[in-house]
């Protein structure tokens, strides 16, 4: 019993990461068109950002962590403005070999400056246990729940009565509308960059405490992408959900099945998800019209 | 500038126009066939190399840059037409009869992987293709008795003619003249029905299948053919490296493809080759170039794929045609010259086409 | 029903989420006629080529041509029936040349498999030097020479258009569906289209259906027009007719 919830936890907890990696995927590509495969390496980037004020500058992790979202966001919408942008109106395939590229690049540019061992970010709660009875749950897991949760209403939220969350919206379902409604779409699409970023480095500083940061981490973003399809692409409580399903699956195909399932399962399911229920769990259509 | 007078319908249909083309295509000929006896035993090998990059890349390029369905898991093709071969050389089967079964089975694996792929657009396939590729290593891995799992197996090298497979001119023959068939297959595909299908396919679904194009059947046999091509490339590169470990099919692999027929220009068979001279010698481009640079620079980890993947982003935006579109630009620059407009050469854009309907 | 009815809809209805984009439309189409389908934006004109296509299925109503229940077809089989069309805001394949688009055309008349095409065996080169015969010809036709070698993204849209009426008559149709051919045209372009529709039906014998906004076109080459509003028939007959109808005039200009 307490290896079922020991292991549904640090799932939930994985799973988080890769929902959080898919929900900046999904928003980007809901309000762009744009598949960003370099959506891992953001987190990569975010997590050094991090434990370059943190453990570097010494600042307190309470000014970090903003310092560090903020950071992303500008890092974000600079991409957006520098390399992105010159590729709107290219084919999507141009745009998703640019992203694969690119994070090929963020990887190489990441181990130029802070190299290729491992590092740790210094945060307050680590190895902290919370005993529940014969329980034993890591702080830092629980943290990364807590974290994304939080996120994710603070998210919602935005979405719901922002007036700039708002117009993303509407950009995001028809830019043209939108643009003729007087939203500005062009800065828009860079803010849903930033803060496509922004989430992501917030999965890198939440997972910093439990993996190691380094170049490759952001590979992981391989399973977040299978997660936004598992979710139903296109929705952003898919993107959580089927983050949540790979990193629980993960764990225990891991724990009972023979060695290297783990790693693949969260391939499997996308792979059966896609012969049964290609819509995804949260079904979100669409369809040219001609 | 030169006007072609087309005096036959059959003409159009040939794959040389004309006789300026025949000739040159005639001088290379020449020099790819000496070349052998002139450069170093090392880059014969390299050359045979390239040549089978090409073999893999005529596949992709079918499938990316003329079906316009992407795919991130082409290794796993490479790999299973490296294996299967293998495998079927280790119990007995001859060269002549394993090529073309590890062929088939790649080209049947790849119509499987085809079948999900028609109801799927961009990411779902891009996605998909990455996940059955992760799949396709893991089986490997897990297939000892079969694969040598982790530890990879030593690949049988047959003979001909008194001479082994290993020897590099032999070999570098063996591996231009599959290059050479397979060019021209490719190309006889393009210019017949399946390959305007395929064309079809990648320009608009919609208008396609209006015109009787039987979609699905479309892309399965896209993904098939693509397979079969990556597969055979894989059958060559089992003996060209002699020994089969999983390390060596990856997403890098996959991605080197991708590469290939970006760089070499998309949408064109002339584009495969130079996307494979490109992908063959850039690792030693690079490590030249390692000894040259200062320390903190040449000694960067994973500046390998770094550079490749600026050099990915910077064709991306300046040239999405590649290195052939560039080709086409400086020809047509001679040839008009002194009446040269860059504007004959601007890109069009499309602009987001889906129009969601919720 | 009469005895040269080339194409029968009945009692056609779909809706999308809720919203009847079609509701119980019946007609019919005789050979060697012009049929318009005129009507308000969102009257669901297009809905109904659409149905045709075979894009949609429809909820209820069924369709023959040329005598055979065609209603269960799958689309890429229209083509082979006899049923080519040609889209609103064109859909080429803009990176190939006019020539390769007009091919794609005969598509449906081909008699080879992927084995002899990757061998291009003797019998695919004959079939190809065919089909280029049967392109040039379309060509000559349409008037397109000049644009024969050029990619069909580079084109205007004038010339599109035709590419695409081209690309359609090539697969040798019966019924040809025009979907606001008139529609980006300039007025010189207009007129000229409606010479081309009549060479279409008296030198091709092909029976032609489109939806149209161009009144003056429509009452040019029209036989017989259908009227539509709000996804349902409101009248059928000559287009002088039609144009006078009380309930066609409601229809344009709301009560």
């Amino acid at each position: 019993m307490s290896e079922v919830l020991q292991l549904l936890l640090s799932g939930l907890s994985q799973g988080c990461v890769y929902g959080l990696i898919a929900l900046g995927f999904v928003m980007v590509y809901k309000a762009t068109e744009m598949l960003n495969f370099a959506q891992g390496e953001l987190m990569m980037v975010g997590a050094f950002v991090a434990f370059t004020v943190i453990n570097l500058m010494g600042l307190p992790f309470v000014f970090g962590v903003p310092l560090t979202l903020v950071a992303m966001v500008a890092f974000g919408m600079g991409l957006e403005r520098g390399v992105l942008r010159p590729m709107i109106g290219e084919p999507p395939f141009a745009v998703l070999m640019l992203t694969i590229g690119l994070g090929f690049v963020l990887r190489a540019v990441a181990g130029a400056i802070w190299g290729n061992e491992p590092r740790t970010l210094d945060v307050p709660f680590a190895g902290d246990v919370v005993n529940l009875g014969r329980i034993v749950l890591g702080v830092e897991n629980l943290v990364v729940i807590a974290g994304t949760a939080v996120l994710c209403i603070a998210l919602w939220l935005f979405f719901r009565y922002s007036r700039i969350g708002v117009a993303m919206q509407a950009a995001s379902q028809n830019q043209l509308a939108a643009y003729y409604s007087g939203v500005p779409v062009k800065r828009i699409t860079s803010l849903v960059w930033g803060i496509s970023a922004a989430i992501s480095a917030t999965a890198g500083m939440l997972v910093a405490p439990i993996a190691l940061i380094d170049p490759n981490m952001g590979l992981v973003g391989i399973k977040a992408f299978a997660a936004a399809i598992v979710g139903g692409f296109g929705s952003l409580p898919g993107a959580i959900v089927g983050g949540l399903v790979i990193g629980v699956a993960e764990q225990f195909a891991g724990r009972y099945l023979p060695a290297g399932a783990g790693e693949v399962s969260a391939f499997a399911i996308l792979l059966i998800m896609l012969f049964v229920r290609p819509e995804g769990i949260f079904a979100s259509l669409q369809q040219k019209k001609v | 500038m030169r006007f072609v007078l087309t005096t036959r319908y059959g003409q159009d249909v040939d794959v040389f126009r004309h006789g300026g083309e025949r000739f040159w295509y005639a001088l290379l000929g020449l020099v790819v066939l000496a070349a052998p006896w002139v450069v170093s035993p090392y880059n014969v090998g390299e050359l045979a190399l390239v040549f089978i990059w090409a073999i893999a890349g005529i596949g992709l390029m079918l499938l990316v840059g003329y079906t316009g369905l992407v795919s991130l898991g082409h290794a796993a093709f490479f790999a299973i037409g490296a294996y299967s071969h293998a495998i079927l050389l280790g119990y007995g089967v001859p060269f002549v009869v394993s090529v073309p079964i590890a062929v088939a089975l790649t080209a049947g694996v790849g119509a499987l992987v085809g079948i999900p792929a028609l109801r799927m657009t961009g990411v779902y396939l891009a996605v998909a293709t990455l996940a059955f590729e992760r799949i396709v290593a893991f089986t490997i891995e897990h297939s000892d008795p079969l694969t040598g799992g982790l530890r990879g197996m030593a690949v049988e090298q047959p003979s001909f003619f008194g001479l082994s497979i290993v020897n590099d001119q032999l070999f570098y023959y063996l591996c231009l003249g599959v290059l050479v068939v397979g060019l021209f297959g490719a190309k006889n595909l393009l210019r017949s029905p399946t390959g305007r299908a395929f064309v079809a396919v990648r320009d608009s679904e919609i208008s396609a299948e209006s015109m009787g194009v039987h979609l699905a059947r479309t892309k399965t046999t896209a993904f098939a053919v693509s397979a079969g091509f990556t597969g055979l490339a894989g059958t060559l590169f089992a003996h060209k490296a002699g020994y089969l470990a999983p390390d060596a099919f990856t997403v890098q692999t996959s991605i080197q493809l991708l590469l290939l027929v970006v760089v070499g220009g998309l949408g064109s068979l002339h584009g495969v080759v130079f996307g494979a001279i490109f992908v063959g010698y850039l690792p030693q481009a690079l490590a030249v170039a390692r000894d040259v640079l200062p320390a903190a620079i040449g000694q960067i980890p994973g500046l390998e794929l770094g550079v490749f993947g600026a050099i990915l982003v910077l064709f991306l935006v300046f040239e999405p045609l590649g290195i052939y579109g560039r080709w086409l630009k400086i020809r047509a620059w001679f040839d008009e010259f002194p009446l040269y407009r860059r504007a004959t050469h601007k890109r069009q854009k499309s602009y987001l086409r889906t129009e969601r309907v919720h | 029903m009469p005895a040269d009815g080339l194409f029968h809809a009945e009692n056609l209805s779909i809706s999308f989420g809720g919203v009847k984009a079609v509701r119980d439309v019946s007609f019919e189409i005789a050979v060697g006629e012009v049929f318009s389908i005129i009507g308000p934006n969102g009257a669901g004109k297009t809905t109904v080529f659409n149905l045709i296509s075979r894009f949609y299925d429809a909820d209820t109503g069924r369709m023959t041509f040329a005598g055979e229940d065609m209603t269960g077809v799958p689309a890429h089989r229209i083509a082979e029936l006899g049923i080519a069309r040609t889209f609103q805001n064109t859909e080429l394949f803009d990176r190939e040349t006019v020539l390769d688009n007009l091919l794609v055309g005969r598509h449906v008349h081909r008699e080879t498999s992927l084995a002899s095409d990757i061998l291009f065996l003797p019998k695919v080169r004959r079939q190809e030097v065919a089909f280029r015969r049967k392109v040039e010809d379309i060509i000559d036709l349409l008037d397109l020479q000049q644009h024969r070698e050029a990619p069909v993204g580079s084109l205007p849209f004038g010339a599109r258009k035709m590419v695409e009426i081209g690309r359609a008559l090539c697969t040798e149709p019966k019924l040809l569906l025009l979907d606001e051919p008139s529609s980006g045209l300039n007025p010189e372009e207009t007129e000229d289209l409606s010479f081309w529709i009549e060479d279409i039906v008296e030198d091709l014998g092909v029976t032609v259906a489109m939806v149209e906004h161009d009144m003056n076109l429509v009452a040019t080459v029209s036989n017989r027009v259908l009227a539509m509003a709000d996804g349902g028939v409101i009248a059928v007959g000559e287009a002088t007719d039609i144009q006078s109808h009380p309930e066609v005039l409601r229809a344009y200009l709301g009560d």
